[in-house]
């Protein structure tokens, strides 16, 4: 955005914030006006304005477009957040006041919205035991295990059903397929019905003191159909979508003075509120359960299961060991190729580094798999050139051919970098070097080197960060493996990421996100503090070299 | 690598902060009252089978007057099914595998569905097990699956009666360089429970027990049972270090390609491989995955795809017209198997198409003695740990050691 005037912009008319103030003219070339001036009048353009209404119509559009879903799920605060948020940001633009607070804003919103509250909602996660069969509220719970328990009343007809109304109260006609006798259900019961016509589908098509409901009327009314049911003797009857009715029977039902659910076979399942499960006398829980708080037990489970704790250590040991030799073999061979192309002999260096770019462009997760391929014991690549190992079955091989795999697809990333680093350092300075009869390499490493890790310091700590979480490379080549006899449930190459993902239930399609969250805050603690004491050493660094 | 993150981290978040949205209420997102059916209907499948389903989906909106809306959902059906319902963003109809069921069930995700006696009836008997998840019918089957062993008949005309002959005709064929490999069963260096079923089942070996309504049964893990640790030893003598029939070298990725390109005369795998076959341009047969020589039968993991009726729909009568009254309809799975060529569920549509598909006809012959796959939750526990006592015995291992430790994580697993 500019806030200058150029010549076709200045008669434009004021944007609303600074009405009363004109926009301070200025010829092209001509002298910068008084320093105070310019800092408190705002210039604008067309484009500034153009661009303004853009962002503030773009914000005014999410409001509008959140607003329905959230009314209609009653999420209060959610569009309260939302409400207030919008308010801010329309406010914020367009006022001439806050200047530095116009270009702080964005990202600080994006900073919470993304990085903030997936933190803290991972936080409060791993004091629940938020998973599968955990996932909501005691009600919920309730409701699915009433609902899964009605079964048919044995005997009972499998009524063909037409949805009717009679003074605009809704009605079910039901047609027995047997006898083709017609009965109402409404909300006191049934009631036969005489004389009514009854086509060979068992459709009503029409009934004295009744009004047929189209079928597509009748689906408009989805809800009302669902919440409907005709009370019988046996239990009440329901409707099977538009067209049949059973009459069924809860097998099951909660009962709020003992906070149990009961069955009238003779079932007891009292509600656990440590577990979220209702329970019965020996022990054995219902399906449906509901979330729980469980306080820090998700963290002790991590600290203390034997199955996991036991090897938390070895993962964490070889997670460092991929992480370091991650950065440290890509930023190598990257310092040595840029390093390479950055000498002014060397002729074609725009093909080089588009070749060169190339690994880094080609889809991840599909050179993934063609290294896990190659890597294949009897078909692959590798085995076809240093002879038949099971390469990705053993531990040192996997590990290193992972190694191997990752230098491959991170080198292209640190070489641009790099390459980047290097046009920054003057010429002059090594130049200097070699008039002062510094070899090629200690001018290297007492010079270039130095400098460059100024710059690219921040870069190897995220890229630490990055590769101490790469899911992507593990999962897809080795899945954690090889895995000893006896332990399926870590293997020689997991990181504490991917370990995470398996104990946590993803693999097998049964999640437990609670656990899962307490380990990702491990995870969290691990990297900030690594990444803390980096910065804050390469900040002592930054003090001596500049 | 840092801008493929990016977009990784910025999908995450907002998917969290719909979490987040939603979680500023305490009430469930959809209470009967106030929800209004809106005369639409909303379906979720896979990429393969959305385009299959989209006129028949279409068809039923125009006779009941609803839009119906047909969504592919790319990948992790199941669990973004299940999310979604949770935050009340779900469909009214999810179409799948009916061993997800325990799980949508125990998550409340999905409602019972009430099929007459005469609906019933009109399925395969197997197709009706594998929907029954605690004496209740949750879906519509529509289709069924099973492996089947796939043999290149231009190298052996005539199906291996026993195990023994096949690994022998195999060798032989190894022998004379007509192949590369006895068989072609994806396995892989992660293992594969489901298409070692047959070999695993045939030697004896199972992985639950069966309650006393004859439901696999949780509390009971068989799979270190002697029966059990016996049939790992014959999985071994089949491995890498005794025939060489099963080999971790062989996978998902390039198990069916092999078969195509006459590396292997045998292929166990399923329907989904016909098209590949086909393609390849010789000729084959399929029958069933052969017993061994003293024991019993093989038998593979039957799977059914099924239609749900969401519990947090919007549209649940229409939901349940169209799994109950709709997809029932022999026409419509009739057309929906024209379609989409995978055995019938509708003992009705498998009889109709008998004919004009031996293929899908000599499939569902082959799973004559498979089971439904159990879909109980406890099923998740068992796969990892399973699958990595099978790969610690093909590659030689000991087998009472890895059943012993197999049971160990998946009762402790179970047990949580």
């Amino acid at each position: 955005m500019t806030t200058e005037v150029t010549g076709a912009g200045s008669a434009s008319s004021p944007h609303p914030g600074s009405s009363g103030q004109a926009p301070e003219q200025r010829s092209r070339g001509g002298r910068r006006g008084d320093a105070e001036q310019v800092r408190r009048t705002r210039e604008v353009s067309t484009g500034f304005i153009v661009s303004r209404i853009a962002v503030l119509g773009i914000v005014a559009a999410l409001l509008i477009y959140a607003l329905p879903p959230l009314i209609q799920t009653e999420a209060w605060t959610a569009l309260g957040v939302v409400g207030v948020v919008t308010a801010l940001v329309a406010y914020l633009y367009l006022t001439p006041r806050h200047i530095p607070a116009k270009y702080l804003v964005p990202g600080t919103i994006f900073l919470i919205a993304f990085a903030i509250v997936p933190i803290v909602l991972t936080f409060i996660t791993a004091f629940t035991n938020f998973g599968d069969g955990h996932r909501g509220t005691k009600d919920e719970a309730i409701r699915a295990i009433e609902t899964s328990s009605v079964t048919q009343v044995p005997g009972s007809p499998e009524y063909y059903l037409t949805i009717a109304e009679s003074d605009g109260k809704m009605v079910f006609l039901l047609v027995d397929p047997a006898t083709k006798a017609v009965q109402a259900g409404t909300a006191d019961g049934l009631s036969p019905v005489a004389g009514a016509d009854v086509s060979l589908t068992g459709k009503v098509l029409s009934a004295a003191g009744y009004t047929v409901i189209p079928t597509a009327q009748a689906a408009e009314r989805d809800a009302e159909i669902a919440a409907f049911s005709v009370p019988t003797a046996g239990g009440a009857v329901k409707a099977t979508g538009l067209s049949r009715a059973f009459e069924g029977k809860a097998d099951k039902s909660y009962d709020a003075a003992c906070d149990c659910v009961t069955s009238p076979s003779g079932g007891r399942w009292v509600a656990d509120e440590v577990e979220g499960y209702f329970v019965d006398a020996e022990g054995k829980h219902l399906d449906q359960g509901w979330k729980v708080d469980v306080g820090f037990a998700n963290f002790a489970k991590a600290l203390t299961d034997p199955t996991i704790s036991g090897h938390f250590l070895n993962v964490l040991i070889w997670n460092f060991v991929f992480a370091l030799s991650a950065v440290a073999t890509t930023f190598a061979l990257g310092m040595i190729v840029a390093l390479a192309l950055h000498s002014p002999r060397v002729r074609g260096t725009k093909f080089y580094r588009i070749m060169l770019i190339l690994p880094y462009a080609m889809p991840g997760f599909a050179m993934l798999l063609i290294w896990r391929d190659m890597f294949n014991t009897d078909f692959g690549l590798i085995s076809k050139l240093f002879g038949v190992h099971d390469w990705l079955g053993t531990p040192t091989t996997a590990r290193l051919g992972l190694i191997v795999i990752n230098l491959w697809m991170g080198f292209p990333y640190m070489f641009l970098v790099i390459t980047g680093a290097l046009q920054a350092v003057p010429r002059e300075l090594t130049d200097a070097a070699r008039i002062d009869g510094a070899s090629a390499w200690a001018g290297f490493r007492r010079v270039t080197l130095p400098l460059v890790l100024v710059a690219l310091t921040p870069l190897l700590i995220s890229s630490f960060g990055f590769n101490f979480n790469n899911f992507n490379n593990i999962k897809l080549v080795t899945n954690g493996g090889p895995y000893a006899i006896d332990n399926s449930t870590v293997g020689a190459t997991d990181l504490l990421i991917s370990y995470t993902y398996r104990v946590a239930g993803f693999d097998s399609g049964v999640a437990d996100f609670g656990f899962a969250a307490a380990i990702s805050v491990f995870i969290f603690a691990i990297v900030a503090t690594v990444s803390t004491v980096a910065f804050w050493r390469s900040r002592a660094q930054e003090e001596v070299y500049s | 690598m840092r801008i493929r993150t990016a977009g990784v981290i910025a999908a995450a978040g907002l998917l969290m902060l719909g979490v987040a949205a939603c979680g500023g209420t305490n009430e469930p997102a959809a209470t009967p009252s106030k929800d209004k059916g809106n005369g639409k209907l909303v379906l979720w499948t896979d990429p393969t089978r959305a385009p299959v389903l989209k006129p028949f989906a279409e068809a039923f909106g125009k006779e009941n007057g609803v839009t119906v809306e047909v969504k592919e959902i790319s990948e992790n059906q199941q669990q973004t099914f299940i999310t979604a319902s949770q935050q009340g963003s779900g469909p009214d109809i999810m179409v799948g595998a009916h061993d997800w069921i325990g799980n949508m069930v125990q998550n409340g995700a999905i409602d019972p569905v009430q099929l007459t006696a005469e609906q019933k009836a009109a399925f395969h008997p197997n197709a009706i097990k594998a929907v029954t998840f605690n004496g209740q019918i949750y879906g519509a089957p529509y289709a069924m699956e099973n492996v089947a062993l796939i043999r290149n008949t231009e190298l052996v005309p005539t199906a291996p009666a026993t195990i023994e002959d096949l690994i022998k005709t195999g060798k032989e064929l190894k022998a004379a360089k007509k192949v590369q490999e006895i068989l072609c069963v994806p396995f892989g260096a992660a293992g594969d429970v489901y298409h070692t079923y047959p070999l695993f089942s045939a030697a004896g070996g199972s992985l639950f027990g069966t309650t006393a309504s004859g439901d696999p049964d949780p509390s009971k893990v068989t799979v270190n049972t002697p029966e059990s640790i016996a049939a790992l030893e014959k999985m071994k003598a089949l491995g890498e270090k005794g025939e060489g029939a099963i080999k971790t070298s062989i996978g998902n990725e390039n198990g069916i390609p092999s078969f195509v390109q006459k590396k292997c005369a045998f292929l166990i795998s399923g329907p989904w491989s016909m098209n590949d076959v086909k393609k390849a341009g010789f000729a084959y047969d399929i029958t069933a995955v052969p017993g061994f020589a003293a024991g019993g039968q093989a038998k593979p993991f039957l799977g059914v795809q099924a239609f749900y009726v969401a519990a947090k729909g919007k549209s649940k009568v229409l939901a349940q017209e169209f799994v109950a009254n709709y997809v029932t309809n022999k026409d419509v799975a009739l057309a929906l198997y024209n379609a989409d060529p995978r055995p019938a569920a509708l003992t009705a549509a498998a009889d109709a198409v008998k004919s004009l598909d031996p293929n899908a006809e000599k499939f569902v012959l082959a799973g004559a003695n498979g089971i439904p796959m159990p879909a109980i939750p406890a099923m998740g526990a068992i796969w990892g740990p399973m699958a990595n006592a099978e790969v610690a015995v093909v590659k030689g291992g000991d087998a009472k050691t890895a059943a012993e430790a197999a049971a160990k994580t998946i009762t402790a697993e179970i047990n949580k």
